[in-house]
């Protein structure tokens, strides 16, 4: 076996330093009943490096990845291009096969790119402090929440009806067992997010206000009201970022008021990769800090006074507090943290400004192409490269006819909220830089193909 | 070299001055070992290491309210740059690649480099999640393959795959175990966890809802049956025991104990961390377990990335397994496999799921990667891993425990791990000396301080990648180490000396914590 380094002799050899006949004998404490004779049965032998690599590009083979046709799908997951350095350098030995850096004096490599790190995305947020990452946006939205509970001990939170359903289902489960009371806003198909609804929502018992920028919808909420609205009720304002890129273009949750920042950071390094793993991006307020979950990394300095980083506030953490840790979270995603750090760091300020605007302008020609089909219209008064267009039928029908015709052409809101009859007819359209002016052509032309003879 | 630092923190070292001469570089750099600034310092506003074309056209007149009102305040780097910059920095890292990484409870194993080009098929890689299933047949059926593998090695009933890593795994359990109890109508709130277990146990059952009590273990390492019997009634739900355990031993009362727990109606969650231990030769199943999380960056060698990310899914009972999460996926009859989202979780007849615990379907650049793994060994190379594992552990355990004590060696052999502690050092000489020498000597440190059983804890964790020649040049360097100690070596004391930097102050970092990077705090400096 190729990744087994010991030979038959060496083992033989090792068998009697370790004082025993067989490797049976090093197993004697597994009760008989449990040892299994031989291998697992059921289960193929092992294979060669050919022969895997040719099975694992059969199953990718049966897959229509997002560069092989024209794609406009978000919603949580986005497309953009990632500079081939990104990946070059993530795949270093010393980056991939390192651990979580518990000893310092060899790991200034990762620990210094996770002070980067949170410096870029303390700035991209606009918040004071942000933490070394956790899993992704969804698990890290709930995260939040709890720690808003433990900010303002009040355990009722209010849910925008513009958040992602995939996070409000993470949340709901969690509160759930956890006895917090959520209140979930529904969904509403308005061409700007309902912010009085979410304000009217907030009393003297909320912990926090949960609001998605751009919502699930591509719009945007206007998050100074909410805030200002949520500070007088003494509840935190938690923004949720589901596309970093457009905060290229649009103002930044914490300078606009919000306590706690949650991000999705996949679409800046990571890629899409089904669905994991990805990046959460995790910022608040530095009065906030000592209540925030997850991996911190602190600048200090070694015996000789030379600057170093170490990670700290650990006592918050589960394998020093272990039942009182603010929680469970071990690691974070420390190689998709690189990613994305790497990429900003290609990026600059400027170059991310650029990219969202690229996104912005290549959503504005999509959505003026599809405004023009009968029966089609475009629910948003604002957007910045993700958009709900409105079809005179079902959009999940719509999105499986034009995979059909070799278009992956947005993600029905059918999908993301089943029971949702009202929902049923939206499609979500999201574009990158990566839209080109043949995609939208393709999309429209399919578009009006598969609704045809739909009355409007 | 133990005069007070830049913070005025001293520390704890030896009374000798270092070898070294105080020759100094203009560069601050020593041939290569290269020193780096942060990106702050040195990028400018305005570069941009990616070409773009210019924007054409106005913004959305309604997104106007919207936009920034100053520019991002990030400095870019061009390509060179930035290719130089992390080349750089990953020079101040130990890693697997570099040599052995012995981390007790860590697995930290040779990462095939087979499993990232499979990860990197475009099909996979640049596959979206909410994709449309008739594009997505492929990566179902990676899912579904891979959850064949974890149901049959482990013997259990089904698997769920979109736990992000062991602690959420282990979350994922006990939802489940919660869920079973809701279902029935019964309110336990108790969770039993071992001394010895990792601090996501406990963390994890307070973070679902549960309170946690400590069982003991028993002069052999192992869980107290008797005291966990003594204490399991109608408001415990459950146990969480890692098997084989922290202090590197199999519970042979597993059986029993999962026996007593399911007589008092309660569950029994296993932490599979250590499952590389027995993969292929024990299936968990057979010992009554009802969960357990398999962490694949440990058993199945996906990479740990400098933290993260991970994956862990949870294989489950029949018991357990009506109230896994959503999404999943299933084969139907006609061969082809179906995405259960919450649309259809009643149709596929899985209306008792808990729900969702995260957005999408797992951490699917795993699965893939650990799939590549698992077809490269097959059933008869991954008993190998075990039986390579545990042998290479009890090389060390016999190598070094005339050196070194070993609180449980004279009880046989030990599993994937050899647990020291510190009672065989000088007065003055602690396990973190020892694992910074380690530093010295060309290899990362074992874990330190864990378990919490016994005192000064050394937690060595070889895995089968590892040569017998890595394990000679590793045994060596620790009887010399623990020379040096019984010798009363001051310069043990001020370890590492080699290393990019020497022992960091831990309590300046926490005292007064610097986050993020500030001009000002640059210019404090």
């Amino acid at each position: 076996m190729r990744y087994l380094p010991l030979t038959p002799a060496e083992r033989a050899d090792m068998l009697g330093v370790s004082g025993v006949a067989s490797v049976d004998a090093l197993f004697e404490d597994v009760p008989a009943a449990a040892r299994l004779p031989g291998t697992v049965p059921g289960l193929p032998m092992h294979a060669s490096e050919m022969a895997v690599e040719r099975h694992m590009a059969a199953l990718a083979a049966k897959n229509v990845a997002a560069g092989a046709a024209p794609f406009f799908l978000g919603a949580g997951a986005y497309r953009h291009h990632i500079p081939a350095s990104v990946d070059h350098l993530i795949q270093r030995g010393e980056f991939l096969t390192a651990y979580t850096p518990y000893q310092p004096e060899i790991a200034q490599g990762t620990l210094q790119v996770l002070f980067e790190f949170q410096t870029q995305v303390a700035r991209l947020l606009g918040t004071d402090v942000a933490n070394a990452s956790m899993y992704d946006g969804s698990t890290a939205c709930w995260e939040a929440i709890a720690m808003a509970g433990r900010v303002t001990r009040r355990n009722k939170a209010v849910l925008s009806g513009g958040l992602h359903p995939h996070y409000t289902a993470t949340a709901s489960t969690m509160a759930r067992f956890t006895g917090d009371a959520l209140n979930v806003l529904a969904p509403e198909l308005s061409a700007t997010p309902d912010d009085a609804t979410v304000i009217a929502a907030i009393d003297g018992e909320t912990s926090c206000v949960v609001v998605q920028y751009p919502d699930v919808l591509g719009r945007i909420p206007d998050l100074a009201a909410i805030a200002e609205a949520a500070q007088v009720k003494g509840a935190l304002l938690i923004a949720i970022v589901t596309e970093p890129v457009a905060l290229g273009l649009i103002e930044a949750p914490g300078n606009l008021g919000a306590d706690i920042v949650v991000g999705e950071g996949q679409s800046i390094g990571v890629g899409l990769q089904f669905g994991g793993p990805y990046l959460g991006l995790f910022g608040c307020k530095e009065k906030f800090v000592r209540q925030m979950p997850g991996r911190l990394c602190g600048q200090t300095v070694d015996a000789e006074g030379r600057r170093g980083f170490v990670l700290t506030l650990s006592t918050r953490e589960q394998h020093i507090r272990r039942e009182k840790a603010t929680s469970n979270i071990c690691t974070n995603a420390g190689l998709c943290a690189l990613a994305f750090s790497i990429h900003m760091t290609l990026l600059g300020g400027e170059g991310l400004a650029k990219l969202a605007r690229l996104s912005h302008q290549a959503a504005r020609r999509t959505a003026d192409a599809l405004c023009v089909i009968p029966g089609v219209s475009v629910l948003n008064k604002a957007y910045v490269n993700e958009f709900t267009v409105l079809l005179p039928r079902s959009a999940r029908d719509v999105v499986r006819d034009l995979a059909d015709r070799g278009v992956l052409g947005g993600v029905s809101l059918a999908r993301l909220y089943p029971g949702e009859v009202a929902l049923q007819n939206a499609l979500l359209v999201c574009t990158s830089e990566m839209t080109t002016d043949q995609d939208i052509t393709a999309l429209s032309s399919a578009l009006s193909e598969v609704l045809e003879g739909v009355a409007a | 070299m133990n005069a007070p630092n830049a913070s005025g923190w001293r520390p704890a070292m030896g009374d000798v001055s270092d070898a070294e001469t105080a020759l100094v570089t203009a560069s601050g750099d020593r041939a290569l070992q290269l020193e780096e600034k942060l990106i702050f310092e040195l990028g400018r506003p305005g570069t941009c290491g990616v070409d773009m074309d210019e924007p054409v056209g106005e913004v959305l007149p309604g997104l106007a309210p919207f936009l920034r009102k100053a520019p991002l305040a990030l400095p870019g780097l061009s390509e060179p740059e930035t290719v130089r910059h992390y080349t750089r920095l990953s020079r101040q890292n130990y890693a697997i690649d570099l040599g052995p990484f012995p981390l007790g409870s860590c697995t930290m194993k040779h990462n095939p480099r087979l499993n990232e080009k499979a990860a990197r098929m475009a099909g996979f890689a640049d596959l979206h999640p909410l994709a449309p299933q008739q594009t997505a047949r492929g990566a179902y059926e990676v899912i579904e393959q891979l959850a064949n593998w974890l149901v049959t090695l482990t013997g259990m009933d089904s698997v769920a795959m979109t736990p992000k890593a062991g602690a959420h795994g282990e979350l994922c359990g006990l939802l489940c175990i919660k869920a079973a109890l809701d279902a029935r109508g019964d309110d336990r709130r108790i969770i039993l966890v071992p001394e010895s277990a990792h601090g996501t146990n406990p963390a994890t059952a307070a973070f679902a809802g549960f309170a946690v009590e400590n069982i003991p273990a028993n002069a052999d390492g192992r869980v107290d049956l008797a005291a966990l019997t003594a204490r399991l009634g109608p408001d415990v739900a459950g146990v969480m025991i890692t098997n084989p355990n922290t202090c590197g031993l199999f519970e042979r009362d597993m059986k029993a104990i999962s026996d007593a727990v399911h007589a008092a109606g309660g569950y029994v969650y296993c932490d599979g961390a250590n499952f590389n231990a027995v993969v292929g030769k024990v299936r968990p199943g057979d010992l009554g377990v009802d969960a357990m999380h398999i962490n694949l960056h440990k058993t199945f060698s996906t990479p740990h990335g400098g933290g993260g990310p991970g994956s862990g899914p949870v294989v489950l009972s029949a018991a357990l397994a009506p109230f896994a999460p959503l999404p999943f996926t299933r084969r139907d009859a006609d061969g082809v496999i179906h995405l259960v989202e919450e649309v259809d979780a009643a149709a596929f007849g899985h209306s008792q799921t808990f729900g969702r615990m995260a957005a999408f379907h797992g951490q699917m650049g795993m699965f893939t990667r650990a799939l590549a793994y698992i077809l490269s060994h097959g059933a008869d190379g991954l008993r190998q891993v075990a039986e390579d594992a545990v042998l290479n552990a009890n090389y060390i355990l016999r190598s070094l425990e005339d050196v070194l004590h070993a609180p449980f060696g004279k009880a046989g052999p030990c599993m994937h791990e050899a647990l020291f502690s510190d009672d065989d050092l000088p007065e003055g000489f602690t396990t973190l000396d020892i694992a910074k020498g380690l530093i010295d000597e060309g290899f990362h440190p074992m874990t330190v301080y864990f378990p919490l059983v016994v005192h000064g804890a050394m937690l060595i964790e070889p895995t089968e990648t590892e040569s017998k020649d890595g394990l000679d040049r590793l045994i060596t360097s620790l009887r010399s180490l623990a020379a040096r100690a019984r010798n009363s070596d001051p310069s043990l004391k001020s370890a590492p000396h080699f290393a990019p930097r020497r022992r960091l102050d831990e309590t300046l970092a926490a005292r007064k914590p610097v986050l993020v990077w500030r001009e000002a705090v640059a210019a404090g400096e």
